[in-house]
């Protein structure tokens, strides 16, 4: 009897173990999963203008890790990004598909033709970088150093008064906030 | 005196001050037009506030800070401004920019400024914003206006002024000829800023060859009697003069390679900034002139002029008695970290130190250049401690992560590593050329982790806004079903 009570407990005691094991190799699994992601949103522009297919650059870099989406399928980065990841993961690398888009040759930035505005709001659901300030039935703006050039805001609006400019009229460096200590530094 | 010496690099260069320290600082006449650029300081251009046909009088406002980098721009003399339009600008090597020109009507009829008799009756923060009305930028060369300099050291508690005298330009003599001159004032300014920046101690620093304006300007603090200044001298090493070389030689502190000098509670300003100060605060005189050394084989008369802003540097030449046959080359700034002038049509701006007509001798031409031999020369003079041999190889690759990794953005372009390369190598040029790339490179890198950041904290806003709805939702629902019941 005592034989047999010392087998189950044996039995259960490898068992225990095993599922330990497993517990610990699923744990690391995720952890370097999250690390690959993290990587990977570390190259990627950072513009969330969602060309690659998916909802911003992290959940893209999330597919990619997850052998879910290609390495060329971002146009704002470019095919130097395209060749950023290649190395990372350790692939042959390849132009970005221009069927994902294609990107003006020189940055862009929102502008809202203010006047025009009729203060729906529409553009500030839009943007994913939080870079449009406004109220209901007021006057919207774009934060033109904060604008990322994404291109999301220009459809929802009602009254077509939002167009791309070239970043360099509307951004100069001084109007960075980070300016002011760029400037004393030098 | 006790001299104070810095750890490693820099270089013992030949002084060649004594050519333009013989005479007495001259005044130099009025022009009889002045051409003032808008953007002559660091940041952002200056808006102007007068229009064509105007008549301005000597300091009347004529052009507003834009930004808060930036700076007042003031009549440097009385008359009509007769066009705003590109001109030959010293600041852009020769090359136009848009500038005011005022017609000289040589009645020199001031603009009345308030002059404070009493500057301690002020409050710190009044006189900052005092002080910013003046236009005054770094006058040792950087031209980074004054006033967001104070700004960006203000309420700092323990803060430590550094007065720079350290002219270290082997050619350069326009400081020291203000401290033996105008000692009074430079010491008088000092204390103006004290009091603005609260600070609690100010070391007046100049180099150990300069024993006349040591001499004055102990005198002068003397007279000041004002202990929380004191005199230190620094070895004369070039670059000695250099912001933070200076900080390392006089405080013994390194300002860290990515902070600020603030960032160890010390706020460096030039002699001549300081003097311009103490003019503007007691006198109500607004920056319009300036100390320029004009040296060189290639003057005739090697000398210190007072000069207006606005005069073109052709004028100062004749003042000097004009070129000799063996001028080569005309530079803005000294020998070793000066930048070339296509036309001396360009006006002196608030920046201009010294203007060099260059002999072959003074500014030797440059041999062909040769491969770089590895000789490390350059990495034992570079007193920013860098490898240049390293970032030069970066900068012919363009390898921007390379040139960031050498730590391209640290080179103060004092132009060591290029004095004592045998192969000739243009490195400074390429340093500089190299380093709008690098920081084009870097500040789209802080945009995008900055919207990243704010791509993440709008996803998480949303998922919590979408969560505080379902939860109302679902107690809405609660109380709805007991109703029923
Ligand atoms: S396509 Fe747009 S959203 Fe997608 S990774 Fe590139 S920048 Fe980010
Ligand atoms: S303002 Fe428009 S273009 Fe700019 S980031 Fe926002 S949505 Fe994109
Ligand atoms: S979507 Fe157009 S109209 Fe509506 S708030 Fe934005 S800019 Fe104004
Ligand atoms: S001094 Fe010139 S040759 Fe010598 S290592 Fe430096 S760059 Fe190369
Ligand atoms: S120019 Fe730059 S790299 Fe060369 S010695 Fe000076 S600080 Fe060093």
């Amino acid at each position: 009897m005592t034989e047999l009570a010392a087998f189950v407990l044996l039995l259960t005691f490898a068992g225990a173990a095993l599922f330990a094991n497993r517990v610990a190799a699923k744990q690391a699994e995720l952890v370097e999963r999250a690390r690959l992601i993290e990587r990977i949103d570390r190259i990627l522009p950072q513009t969330q203008c969602r060309r690659c297919t998916f909802a911003g650059c992290r959940p893209y870099a999330t597919a990619i890790a997850d052998g879910a989406a290609d390495i060329n399928q971002c146009p704002p980065g470019g095919d130097a990004t395209a060749a950023a990841l290649a190395a990372l993961l350790g692939r042959a690398p390849k132009p970005v598909d221009p069927r994902f888009g294609t990107m003006p040759s020189i940055p862009m930035v929102a502008w809202i033709d203010e006047p025009a505005c009729i203060g729906c709001t529409k553009c500030i659901q839009a943007c994913p970088v939080d870079a449009i300030v406004g109220a209901p039935r007021h006057m919207h703006t774009v934060i033109a150093a904060e604008c990322t050039g994404c291109e999301l805001c220009i459809p929802p609006c009602p009254v077509d008064c939002i167009v791309m400019r070239p970043a360099h009229e509307l951004v100069t460096e001084t109007t960075h906030p980070s300016a002011l200590l760029d400037a004393v530094a030098s | 005196m006790q001299t104070a010496v810095r750890a490693r690099g820099g270089l013992r260069l030949e002084a060649h001050k004594e050519r333009s320290t013989r005479d007495p600082i001259a005044t130099a006449a009025p022009p009889a037009h002045a051409v003032l650029t808008l953007d002559q300081h660091a940041g952002e251009r200056a808006v102007p506030i007068v229009a064509v046909g105007e008549r301005v009088a000597l300091g009347q406002p004529i052009a507003r800070p834009s930004t808060l980098v930036s700076a007042w721009l003031h009549a440097p003399i009385a008359g009509e401004v007769v066009a705003i339009e590109p001109r030959p600008a010293a600041n852009h090597g020769g090359a136009p920019a848009l500038s005011i020109v005022i017609a000289n009507d040589g009645s020199d009829a001031r603009h009345r400024e308030r002059a404070i008799e009493d500057f301690t009756a002020l409050a710190p923060a009044e006189l900052r914003q005092w002080i910013g009305r003046a236009g005054i930028v770094g006058l040792g060369g950087a031209g980074f206006p004054t006033v967001a300099k104070l700004a960006s050291a203000a309420e700092r508690e323990h803060l430590a002024l550094l007065i720079n005298g350290a002219e270290c330009e082997p050619y350069i003599s326009c400081d020291e000829m203000l401290m033996r001159e105008r000692a009074d004032e430079v010491v008088l300014g000092a204390r103006i800023l004290m009091h603005a920046l609260e600070a609690r101690e100010c070391v007046i620093a100049l180099e150990d060859n300069a024993p006349q304006a040591q001499q004055a300007m102990q005198a002068a603090l003397t007279r000041a009697g004002d202990e929380r200044l004191r005199l230190t001298q620094v070895a004369a090493i070039y670059p000695a003069g250099g912001e933070r070389q200076l900080i390392a030689a006089v405080f013994g502190k390194e300002v860290p390679h990515d902070g600020l000098p603030r960032d160890i509670g010390v706020l460096c300003h030039n002699v001549a900034t300081a003097a311009a100060v103490a003019r503007w605060v007691a006198r109500g005189e607004p920056l319009v002139s300036r100390i320029v050394t004009i040296t060189g084989a290639g003057v005739a008369h090697a000398r210190n002029l007072d000069v207006r802003i606005g005069t073109p540097i052709a004028q100062l030449i004749e003042e000097c008695g004009g070129y000799t046959p063996r001028i080569t080359r005309l530079l803005m700034g000294g020998t070793m970290m000066g930048a070339a002038l296509a036309t001396d049509e360009a006006a002196v701006i608030k920046t201009t130190n010294c203007i060099v007509a260059a002999s072959a001798r003074d500014l030797e031409p440059r041999q062909p250049e040769m491969p770089c031999i590895r000789c490390g020369n350059c990495a034992e003079v570079c007193p920013a401690f860098l490898l240049p041999q390293q970032l030069h190889l970066n900068a012919q690759a363009l390898d921007l992560a390379g040139l960031e990794r050498y730590g391209l953005m640290d080179c103060i372009e004092c132009g060591c590593c290029d004095y004592v390369c045998p192969s000739q190598i243009p490195l400074v040029e390429r340093f500089r050329q190299a380093k709008p790339h690098l920081a084009a490179h870097l500040r789209a890198r802080a945009a995008a982790q900055a919207a990243r950041q704010r791509y993440e904290s709008r996803i998480a806003r949303l998922q919590r806004l979408e969560a505080e709805q379902r939860q109302r939702l679902e107690e809405k629902r609660r109380l709805a079903r007991r109703k029923d019941s």
